[in-house]
């Protein structure tokens, strides 16, 4: 029997897909068939389910694929910048943020931001305004997810069917691509199963499948990390790997000599992007109690490291003297972690490292497809139509509906050449970021009007969209948008900052100003989000 | 732990723990230090790792001395749903 390249990756590719598509329906089958239950899963879900979901929703495809290609490329500065950060600032909005917004939202019945907001600020336009924003700043988000799992797919399935995929560069095979699933079919059948799994098991089947999905890639890029130590190093023992490849690696890349130290101090800013993610906020509302918080809170940050520390590791490792030179390394550093999979191990664990980082994607995925769905229905449609007119029936078939929409609508998107979509990944966060300052000061702050917040989405939003417009100004060949910072001149020395820095602080400003101006909220508004000093 | 330590001054600790964790994640004395700690582990990434594991700690002290709602405000936020 012959076995063509390419086909054990796709067979475990497949078999992991069809795991999912199980779980999914298997979870639909303890669904009660109302709006909450499909929407936040009844507010049933324990710490560990909670956890998972959480972590799987915030690791995107970057937590494998990108960790190790921007180490590649920075050296281990990225775990600083990206990862240790993270586990700081994503725990404490879970703890200032999360914990609180929950608390009101089970006692007013929120299932979205927006009618948080609206109800906190006694604002219709409030919803009018933030509505488009976060669904825009979301899509960019969605894209690489779709864009990423093709390219995966068809990077890891090479050589399985050349007749049929062929992939040419100046008439020669490409050998990355050549003969791999392509990209439109990859997504197209990614895009199918989270569809499918998110329609028939709601928010329940979506937190099932992160969870599993977390176990996954969690445990498959600590294999991962084992058998490329095993294979580059060259010697005997796993210790005495890892010493062989760590002294093989450049100077600038176990230091951070070509890293600038205020670029990473403002980096600090980009996880607060998690204070305002919509996905996120509908799975805190899936919370069983508020203790269901506290695993979350806790083992955050040790999750990141588990994940990232052996990721940035192999990272730097492709940077040394132990790597052969034949095949030559790929030009893309974010394909470093797929190419040493490729090169240095079977088609087996190449297929299982496959099916991990598809986890990390549709680990996002889905909950950004269930939220958009239900901002859709409960922010627009049951908004100005009336809960009174719309059943529980009604309302589960609309988020339906819309969920379809949105795939539907990122796929097509996707097939576009919309390669510079990657580029927008921290201009996404960064939006995210310079909407923190509002749902803080809506939690913690009586004195926020909301001509105050109204004013601040405003300032965050044109900060965002004249600083997107001078790093697109910016050459490919210097980095182009995702390398776009600015210049602080401070006694006659520039000090690189993330643009970020400004956006925040122009909305943190002007939401200041303006509510200090305008006319105070109404008391029994007040009353109700502050009860404790009310009067 | 919970009752042991006044319910004010848990929020001010793990503020301070807080603050610290971010003072120290900017380690410039480990910027251009190369040294591998056990023959493998750049500095700066073991910092770092270190880091994520202080800040683990820091929020578990904080589910324990400064967990912003207590089992009375919780019930009563659970009776508006049911």
């Amino acid at each position: 029997m012959e076995f063509h390249p390419g086909l054990p990756q796709l067979i475990i590719i497949l078999v992991y897909l069809a795991l999912l598509l199980m779980l999914g329906l298997f979870s639909s089958r303890l669904f009660s068939g109302t709006k909450e239950d499909y929407q936040v899963a009844s507010h049933s879900i324990g710490p560990f389910l909670l956890l998972m979901s959480m972590f799987g929703t915030t690791m995107t495809a970057f937590a494998l694929v990108g960790s190790s290609g921007e180490a590649f490329r920075e050296g281990v500065g990225v775990y600083g910048m990206l990862a240790s950060s993270s586990g700081i600032i994503h725990s404490l909005c879970f703890f200032l943020i999360g914990v609180k917004v929950w608390k009101f939202a089970r006692r007013h019945k929120y299932t979205t931001q927006i009618e948080f907001f609206r109800d906190r600020l006694d604002s219709d336009f409030i919803g009018i305004l933030l509505f488009p924003i976060l669904v825009g700043l979301v899509i960019p988000y969605l894209l690489i997810g779709v864009i990423s799992g093709g390219a995966v797919v068809q990077s890891l399935t090479a050589g399985l069917a050349p007749d049929l995929f062929p992939v040419m560069v100046d008439g020669a095979p490409n050998r990355a691509f050549h003969g791999g699933v392509p990209p439109w079919l990859g997504s197209l059948v990614i895009c199918v199963v989270v569809l499918v799994y998110v329609f028939f098991g709601g928010m329940r089947g979506t937190t099932w499948a992160n969870t599993f999905q977390t176990l996954v890639f969690m445990v498959l890029g600590i294999v991962t990390f084992y058998v490329i130590a095993d294979r580059l190093g060259g010697q005997d023992g796993f210790m005495a790997n890892l010493k062989a490849l760590s002294e093989s690696v450049p100077e600038n890349r176990v230091t951070r000599v070509e890293m600038s130290k205020t670029k990473f101090f403002t980096y600090l800013l980009i996880p607060l992007s998690v204070g305002m993610f919509p996905h996120l906020f509908q799975h805190w509302m899936t919370a069983k109690s508020a203790n269901s918080f506290k695993l979350p809170v806790v083992c955050h940050p040790i999750f990141i490291m588990i994940v990232w520390v052996p990721c940035v590791l192999v990272g730097i490792w492709a940077t040394g003297n132990l790597i052969p030179p034949k095949p030559p390394l790929p030009t893309n550093p974010n394909t470093i972690l797929p190419f040493l999979v490729k090169t240095q191990t079977g088609p087996i664990l190449g297929g299982f490292l496959a099916a991990g980082i598809l986890a990390a994607i549709m680990s996002s995925l889905d909950s950004q497809f269930l939220c958009i769905g239900t901002m859709f229905n409960n922010d627009i449609v049951t908004h100005y139509k009336g809960k009174e007119n719309v059943s529980d029936k009604q309302q589960v078939l609309m988020t339906r509906l819309f969920i379809i929409g949105i795939v539907a609508v990122t796929y097509l998107l996707s097939l576009g050449n919309v390669r510079s979509v990657f580029a927008m990944g921290v201009w996404c966060f960064s939006g995210f970021s310079a909407l923190f300052p509002i749902v803080f000061a809506a939690l913690y702050w009586r004195g926020l009007t909301a001509a105050g917040a109204i004013s601040g989405i405003f300032a965050a939003i044109i900060s965002w969209g004249i600083l997107f417009y001078q790093g697109t100004q910016v050459p490919i060949e210097q980095g182009g948008l995702s390398k776009f910072a600015l210049h602080l001149p401070i006694g006659g020395e520039s000090y690189e900052i993330m643009p970020v820095v400004v956006m925040l602080a122009s909305s943190l400003v002007t939401m200041i100003v303006v509510s200090l101006i305008t006319p105070k909220p109404k008391p029994e508004t007040l009353a109700k989000f502050f009860p404790e000093t009310a009067g | 732990m919970t009752n042991s330590t006044p319910a004010s001054k848990g929020p001010l600790i793990i503020t301070g723990l807080v603050l610290l964790l971010l003072i120290l994640h900017q380690d410039n004395w480990f910027w251009n230090d190369g040294t591998l700690l056990l023959g493998f582990m750049p500095i700066g990434l073991f910092w770092h790792a270190c880091i994520s594991i202080a800040a683990s700690i820091t929020w578990f002290l904080a589910t324990k001395i400064a967990w912003p709602l207590d089992d009375s405000i919780e019930s009563n936020a659970g009776e508006g749903q049911e």
